[in-house]
């Protein structure tokens, strides 16, 4: 079942970018604590991200017309990984080279992929993407943020929450919709380009339970857009937003959040010296399995590369990624416990409990746990 | 190189005409398998993974774990991978192949080891840590398990002096074998993830079909992931050859090995009381699941030496996994 995941190489003229990038990246993460790298992709820095996009580094899937890398989505693993692999700061950029780009690429007109794409590559455009509602969180086509006809264009009304980076970002890509009732469910729904500072807007960032704020609400009250604010076509919504499912959560990104965690407790068995055969034991399950998830998330890219639109595989590698993820401060944080003698640093202490704490989200951000086995079950013939 | 779907459908069309669950039952029964063996031997699959040079089809590790997966997809009561594997091993060494079933065996002499197979081979190629030997299956002593239906033994050489021998592999033949066991049980548990989503549409309770519950929808998934995990990693095993790097193998056989018990599990679960009887061929299945995840390394064994390598070396757990699990 699901026979078109199977193991792919990366092609050697990507896997060259890497000396270059790593060098960019050590730089920018020189003074960073192990527990801010563990903020991995909810990690801010604007001025990396643009240093990112200078030396080309974004973009990368997206055609040379448009300021891309004219690469694939293979340039695009390497550099990925090696930035999630580091704990590099990648928020700012990371929603538009992700979704918002190849969004805009796919269904957008040429006046908004000229308008939007080359800043994106530049690191210059920041995008966060507006689904949930208070009453909409894995029942997204219930959203009753609005957008009604004008003579001008549109004038929005609603509101989103739990919405990534939105303070920090120029524009937000909505799922709104533009005609009939929640009962229409799919049908009826539109995405809407945002500038999130036209009149109207108002952004309340939300603190999380470790005290940072990466998300926010989003109040929109009567906003006018002008027509091409529209992207795609109008009703077409949901399958857009259906189209992108299988970039989301198919990346390292769904393999990693943990891994600086990882990365630091190895240093500092190394340091203390221990390795005896529980220890190894420990280790060598997490290694089997990072390495079986990394070769997963790579036939799933390969998949992408084929021009193809792998949802279910991506669910797959979604659900047992986030679960490892999430495995690993339950174990590692025992082990440490479970030798109460050995010194622990108190970096390492906070990374252990910051990653810990955030630890649930991992399988709610990008579709829950309980949706994503619903579409495994459901491709593989059940329902 | 063919396309290995090329190489693999026709393999997997015979093994469904020749190997069907009766004829598995038989053989675990007692029955001879000389019949299925001569079709095996007939087709030139033995000789798959023998280097084009030595006269074989010198195909690459992951056609081979294609046709091994198969091989587990269909419970083939014979050691058909084993003997790729011994076949691909002594013709290189310029040791002319007995045609019939070679076991694979890691034994030192005077250790008792558990040989899958081994009652339905007619030679055992036994790594006894410094050479590989090539032994006459009556050459050892050797004991039936006692495990219902299983064809594993017990086996035992008080010497291997005076045995044709070759060049032992750097990688040993334990992670030889563990690939293939990885292999096998990627085939087997996809086998398992088709039929028990096929009856969990089919098996009708409370009034509809219980693959409508969200409960068992769930699991389902779970099923299909630890499937897809045996199936990759087992792929990484196979994927730099016949001779597997430690930390290659390590992952492929840990992997398969833990997802090999969940998926019995759940297997079982699906199926309800009617698995546990002998007359259904899930048994068939599951059996072979719990008997290759114990088979040359569990998880327990291939995690300790792949976490000691991990440790002893300066990488991340990324770069560590990207250099040295391929």
């Amino acid at each position: 079942m699901f026979d078109s995941l199977t193991l792919a190489a990366l092609p050697p003229e990507d896997e060259d970018i890497r000396p270059a990038i790593r060098a960019l990246i050590a730089d920018a993460i020189a003074t960073l604590p192990t527990d801010r790298r563990a903020r991995s992709w909810a990690g801010f820095d604007a001025d990396f991200s643009r240093r990112l996009g200078a030396e080309g580094y974004l973009g990368l899937t997206l055609p040379r017309a448009y300021g891309g890398g004219g690469r694939g989505p293979f340039a695009r693993f390497v550099v990925v990984e090696e930035l999630l692999a580091a704990g590099a700061p990648v928020a700012a950029h990371w929603i538009a080279d992700r979704q918002s780009a190849p969004l805009i690429l796919n269904f957008g007109t040429e006046e908004q992929r000229q308008a939007y794409i080359p800043k994106i590559c530049r690191g210059e455009l920041f995008f966060c993407i507006g689904m949930s509602e208070p009453g909409s969180g894995s029942d997204l086509a219930s959203v009753r943020t609005r957008a009604e006809r004008t003579a001008a264009g549109w004038r929005l009304n609603g509101q989103k929450i739990w919405t990534t980076n939105a303070m920090h970002s120029d524009y937000m890509i909505a799922l709104v919709r533009t005609s009939g009732t929640a009962a229409d469910r799919h049908n009826g729904l539109s995405q809407l380009i945002i500038d999130l500072r036209a009149p109207g807007v108002t952004i309340r960032p939300i603190v999380d339970l470790a005290g940072d704020a990466h998300f926010a609400e989003v109040f929109f009250t009567d906003v006018d857009l002008p027509a091409d604010a529209l992207i795609g076509a109008e009703g077409e919504g949901w399958q857009q937003v259906v189209a992108e499912l299988a970039f989301e959560r198919s990346g390292p990104e769904r393999i990693y959040s943990s891994v600086v965690l990882l990365d630091a407790w190895v240093g500092h068995l190394r340091s203390v010296g221990r390795d005896d055969r529980a220890t190894r034991t420990l280790v060598g399950d997490f290694t089997a399995r990072l390495a079986m998830l990394r070769a997963m998330s790579i036939a799933c890219t390969a998949r992408l590369a084929a021009g193809e639109s792998p949802v279910v595989e991506a669910s797959l590698v979604k659900d047992l990624g986030t679960s490892f993820e999430q495995e690993l401060p339950v174990r590692i944080g025992d082990d440490l416990a479970a030798h109460p003698d050995e010194p622990v640093d108190a970096e390492l202490h906070r990374t252990l409990l910051y990653v810990t704490h955030l630890a649930p989200s991992f399988s709610l951000r990008g579709g829950t746990r309980e949706i994503l086995r619903g579409i495994i079950a459901r491709g593989m013939g059940l329902r | 190189m063919m396309d290995i779907q090329e190489l693999v459908e026709p393999f997997a069309r015979m093994l469904q005409a020749i190997a069907p669950a009766s004829t598995v039952r038989a053989i675990e029964q007692g029955a001879r398998i000389d019949a299925l063996w001569a079709e095996i031997a007939g087709s030139g699959y033995l000789d798959a993974l023998v280097a084009e040079r030595d006269g074989g089809a010198g195909l690459d590790g992951l056609c081979a774990h294609g046709l091994w997966q198969e091989l587990g997809r269909h419970i083939v009561p014979l050691p058909v991978g084993e003997t790729m594997i011994a076949r691909a091993l002594l013709a290189g060494a310029g040791v002319p192949a007995p045609g019939g079933p070679i076991a694979l065996a890691v034994a030192a002499p005077g250790q008792d080891a558990m040989v899958p197979l081994g009652r339905v081979a007619e030679h055992v190629l036994v790594d006894d840590g410094r050479q590989l030997y090539l032994a006459p299956a009556a050459s050892a002593r050797g004991e039936p398990t006692g495990v219902a239906g299983d064809l594993g033994a017990s086996m035992r050489w008080e010497t291997l002096e005076g045995l044709a021998w070759i060049a032992r592999p750097e990688c040993g033949l334990r992670a030889m074998a563990a690939v293939l066991r990885a292999a096998l049980i990627a085939g087997a548990a996809d086998h398992l993830v088709t039929v028990t989503a096929g009856y969990c549409n089919d098996r009708v309770q409370f009034g509809k079909p219980i693959g409508r519950q969200q409960a068992l929808q769930q699991n389902l998934a779970v099923m299909a992931e630890e499937a897809l995990a045996a199936r990759i990693a087992s792929q990484i095993g196979c994927a730099s050859g016949l001779t597997p790097s430690l930390a290659a193998a390590a992952c492929a056989k840990s992997v398969a090995s833990a997802a090999a018990v969940r998926i019995a599990a759940t297997a079982h679960a699906v199926h309800g009381a009617i698995g546990i009887s002998h007359d259904h061929d899930l048994q068939l299945y599951t059996r072979r699941l719990y008997e290759w995840r114990l088979s040359d390394g569990s998880e327990g064994y291939w995690n300790d030496l792949l976490g000691g390598a991990m440790l002893a070396s300066a990488d991340t757990a990324v770069d560590f996994a990207r250099l040295h699990c391929r």
